[in-house]
């Protein structure tokens, strides 16, 4: 069941438009994952959808709703949820804060929330009472993600989770978005690690110079030759 | 020297309240608010206009509560000021400033806007009230406590620091505690972040100004209760706000707290050697060291 | 009132706006052309007039002294007085801008707030100085001598229009060359501009000494035309926000808007006189208080609903680009 879908979005910050007519869907449930080189448009194409950006032609369905050009707090609360790339946690606050800012506009009591997203980050629950500004990269990125989870969403759109991220700890952030896709959380990522954001993929979308290029399920993209030498370093 | 000091504290009490209303506008609104010197003429001014206007006419008793310079009128008209002057603020932002940032002016044009509303509220001031300084109670006798070390002290100036105490501290457990104060912390640390939240941001700068505007309201009468009020008052405050501000790192109300009290205690100490009409560059010159040497301020990053 | 009245009344309405227009022109280099955001033109104001009154007048000597305190004075004629208040201007700017330059445009503004008021304490406290809150008086005006006292100010209002015109004209010339080209680069967009190798801070530096060296011919001006100046004259009402509201009503960016905008304003400030003289007997004492709110009411519907001024920027600004 299509849960989110983006069909012919043109967009760009200023005159320049930066999308030309891209589409991708989204499956229920699903990880797709969005490729391509620098400056190809994938983390535009996240804030269009969350409604950073007003596209100038297109749609975007989430549900049975259309979306297109709603502001992000109306967004949010509709079950969308967005980590951007950097800046993405309230460095001065704790981990427990930052997750209670996560839950802001919820008005239910959310404790079993805040526990479920504690098991899925288990490192976090022991230093909740940390100032995030003072965690390693890895650690911020975790607690990213767990403020974005903290409101039940059904899609949550990753901007380069990555980033920025010692090698080592790079397979530990992939596995954890396995675990969150695993409790049903369909999940957009875009990703310059192409290889393990294609592995973990039901569905790739390729974007270059702003277009798509190509689409294909995670595994046939994977084992595409031209895919493999242009994006995935031979 | 000693006496110079606590006065200073005493001051710097006052300057901080202001400053601390001014951090969180900049960190939360982002831009420098000309008009906050105003806002604390008038908190000065309205509590003014209800201690010798309103409660004279409604009946309420103009005693004094035992050796301080007030009494209930007071006490009452203090968080009635606040609450007003908190309006004002919002209804500024609302008319004024909500309309510039929906058009993405930059910092520089709502810097002017606000420096155009401190003129308002000060042409205001002086229309209604003339440019003589006026007292709250003019005429008294204002008798001082002899401290240790030869210092002295008046009954009214402790109270000024006590109730400067209770506001931080209220302040604090607002900021730290309550839903609303956290996302205020939040939107300042990472304004973007707090929309992609779905932090409203609109009801966070509400609030925003509010609180700012009580806080200087009330600093403003404290001022008036200690030495006197004219309608410039505010103003005269502006340079050592902003001082006690970038001093204390713009958005740490606790930074704004001490850049207060160092602001307070330089410019009084600072009538030891200079004329004290130069309490305004001493407060100046301190800003732009901080600003040569360390522009985060106290308590900033790199 | 008779038609040799109104004529005098609108020529010295002509000659205080033309004042102020110079000032606006001085603006316009450091906001319009350059972005940065000085609101201590009262500073420059204070020490332009100050200035030129002490160059142009002999220094107290017996008994006057006493009554009289002045640093310098050296009763040189009226352009040397000009030229000083120019120079003298241009070097403060310059000493100024060394450590204020650097800062982001708020913290400018602050900074040049400082500074004006700082100057003008200094000059009403320091005795020594200029005769503290007394101030300087019986400065001269040029060819004093040469027409009947009572219609003198015809001879200064061509004074002015000579002066601004020269002012507008030099501006106009800098403005298209290319240094005035990565004036408009650094207000549209600092970075880019930074990146393209220019040195942003000199270019900052020589729109702040420039326009303050045309802001301290207007307070030359201003000198000897009241011919008494004190400290009190130059606040932030006075020398300093009535300037901005006139340049942003006018047009920044627009030298012809500047001048527009100066006698616009200058001429509203006169007309709210004019309201004010029906006021009730009790209200006349407010009656500037009310003209001010009326000006920050004024300043505040441009920003919101024409922020661009009556003329908006310049559309064309080099020869080149035509």
């Amino acid at each position: 069941m299509i849960i989110l879908q983006a069909k012919d979005i043109t967009v760009g910050y200023t005159e320049v438009d930066i999308l030309h007519e891209v589409s991708i869907t989204a499956g229920s449930g699903e990880i797709i994952s969005i490729i391509g080189p620098n400056g190809a448009g994938k983390s535009t194409l996240l804030k269009t959808i969350f409604g950073l950006l007003k596209p100038r032609h297109g749609t975007i369905t989430f549900k049975e709703w259309d979306i297109t050009g709603l502001k992000p707090n109306m967004v949010v609360r509709k079950g969308i949820s967005y980590v951007p790339q950097v800046d993405n946690v309230f460095p001065s606050m704790t981990i427990q804060e930052n997750l209670e800012m996560g839950a802001f506009i919820r008005n239910d009591d959310y404790s079993q929330r805040l526990k479920e997203v504690y098991e899925l980050f288990p490192a976090m629950a022991e230093r909740r009472k940390q100032k995030v500004g003072h965690l390693s990269g890895g650690q911020r990125q975790m607690v990213a993600m767990g403020r974005a989870l903290m409101l039940d969403p059904q899609v949550l759109l990753l901007d380069e989770p990555s980033a920025g991220l010692a090698p080592v700890l790079v397979s530990g952030i992939f596995e954890k978005i396995r675990d969150i896709n695993a409790t049903g959380v369909a999940i957009v990522i875009v990703e310059q690690n192409a290889k393990e954001a294609l592995k973990m993929a039901h569905h790739g979308y390729v974007l270059a110079m702003g277009r798509n290029v190509l689409d294909d399920t995670g595994d046939a993209l994977l084992a595409n030759e031209e895919v493999g030498r242009l994006y995935l370093g031979g | 020297m000693v006496e110079l000091t606590i006065y200073g504290i005493v001051l710097g009490s006052i300057i901080s309240l202001g400053s601390i209303g001014l951090t969180l506008v900049y960190g939360i609104i982002r831009f420098a608010n000309f008009s906050h010197g105003d806002f604390l003429t008038a908190g000065a001014y309205v509590a003014l206009f209800l201690v010798t206007g309103i409660m004279a006419w409604i009946g309420i008793p103009d005693t004094n509560f035992g050796s301080l310079s007030f009494g209930w009128r007071m006490v009452i008209a203090f968080p009635i000021s606040m609450a007003v002057v908190a309006g004002v603020a919002i209804l500024l932002d609302q008319i004024l400033y909500r309309r510039l940032r929906a058009k993405k002016s930059g910092a520089v044009i709502l810097a002017m806007s606000s420096l155009g509303a401190a003129f308002i509220i000060r042409m205001i001031i002086l229309i209604l009230w003339g440019a003589d300084s006026l007292f709250y109670k003019p005429g008294l006798m204002r008798p001082a406590i002899e401290l240790p070390l030869g210092a002295k002290i008046r009954p009214d100036q402790i109270l000024i620091l006590c109730v400067v105490l209770f506001l931080v501290a209220a302040l604090h457990i607002f900021l730290k505690s309550t839903k609303m104060g956290k996302a205020m912390r939040a939107t300042a640390d990472n304004k973007e972040l707090a929309l992609v939240t779905g932090i409203d941001t609109e009801r966070i700068i509400i609030w925003t100004w509010g609180i700012g505007g009580a806080l200087a309201a009330a600093a403003g009468i404290l001022y008036g209760i200690d030495v006197q009020l004219h309608p410039y008052m505010g103003w005269n405050f502006l340079i050592p706000l902003f001082a006690a501000t970038i001093l204390g790192s713009i958005g740490n109300m606790y930074g704004a707290l001490i850049g207060g009290l160092i602001i307070g205690v330089a410019q009084q100490v600072s009538t030891a050697f200079l004329m004290p009409t130069y309490k305004l560059p001493v407060a100046f010159i301190i800003m732009i060291l901080i600003l040569f040497i360390r522009p985060q301020g106290i308590f900033g990053k790199e | 009132m008779e038609i040799g009245g109104i004529i005098a009344y609108l020529v010295s309405f002509a000659i205080m706006a033309g004042i102020y227009a110079v000032f606006c022109l001085g603006l316009n280099i450091q906001w319009g052309y350059t972005g940065l955001f000085n609101i201590g033109i009262a500073g420059f104001f204070c020490i332009g007039a100050y200035a030129s009154a002490m160059i142009t007048t002999p220094k107290p000597t017996g008994i006057y002294a006493h009554y009289v305190h002045q640093i310098f004075g050296l009763n040189l004629p009226f352009i040397v007085g000009l030229v000083g208040a120019a120079v003298i201007c241009g070097i403060i700017a310059f000493l100024i801008g060394i450590p204020t330059l650097k800062l982001s445009e708020d913290y400018l503004a602050i900074a040049t707030l400082g500074i004006a008021e700082t100057f003008r304490l200094i000059f009403n406290n320091e005795h020594w100085l200029a005769n503290g809150p007394r101030g300087l008086m019986g400065l001269p005006q040029p060819f004093q001598g040469l027409i009947d006292p009572k219609n003198y100010n015809y001879i200064y209002l061509v004074i002015i229009v000579i002066i601004m015109v020269v002012i507008y004209i030099a501006i106009e010339k800098a403005i298209r060359s290319p240094w005035g080209r990565v004036l408009r680069g650094i207000r549209e967009d600092e970075v880019s501009a930074a990146m393209s190798g220019k040195d942003i801070f000199h270019f900052k530096m020589q729109s702040l000494v420039f326009g303050s060296m045309v802001m301290g011919i207007g307070g030359a001006l201003y000198a000897h035309y009241t011919k008494s100046i004190s400290p009190d004259v130059f606040t932030p009402l006075y020398g300093t926000f009535i300037i901005w509201v006139m340049l942003m009503a006018g047009g920044s960016g627009n030298n012809k808007g500047a001048v527009l905008g100066a006698y616009a304003i200058w001429a509203i400030w006169i007309g709210t006189k004019f309201m004010t003289d029906f006021l009730p007997y009790t209200l006349k004492a407010r009656a500037p208080y009310i003209r001010f709110l009326i000006i920050g009411i004024l300043l505040e519907i441009i920003l919101i609903y024409r922020p661009q001024g009556l003329l908006g920027e310049e559309k064309k600004v080099s020869k080149m680009m035509d």
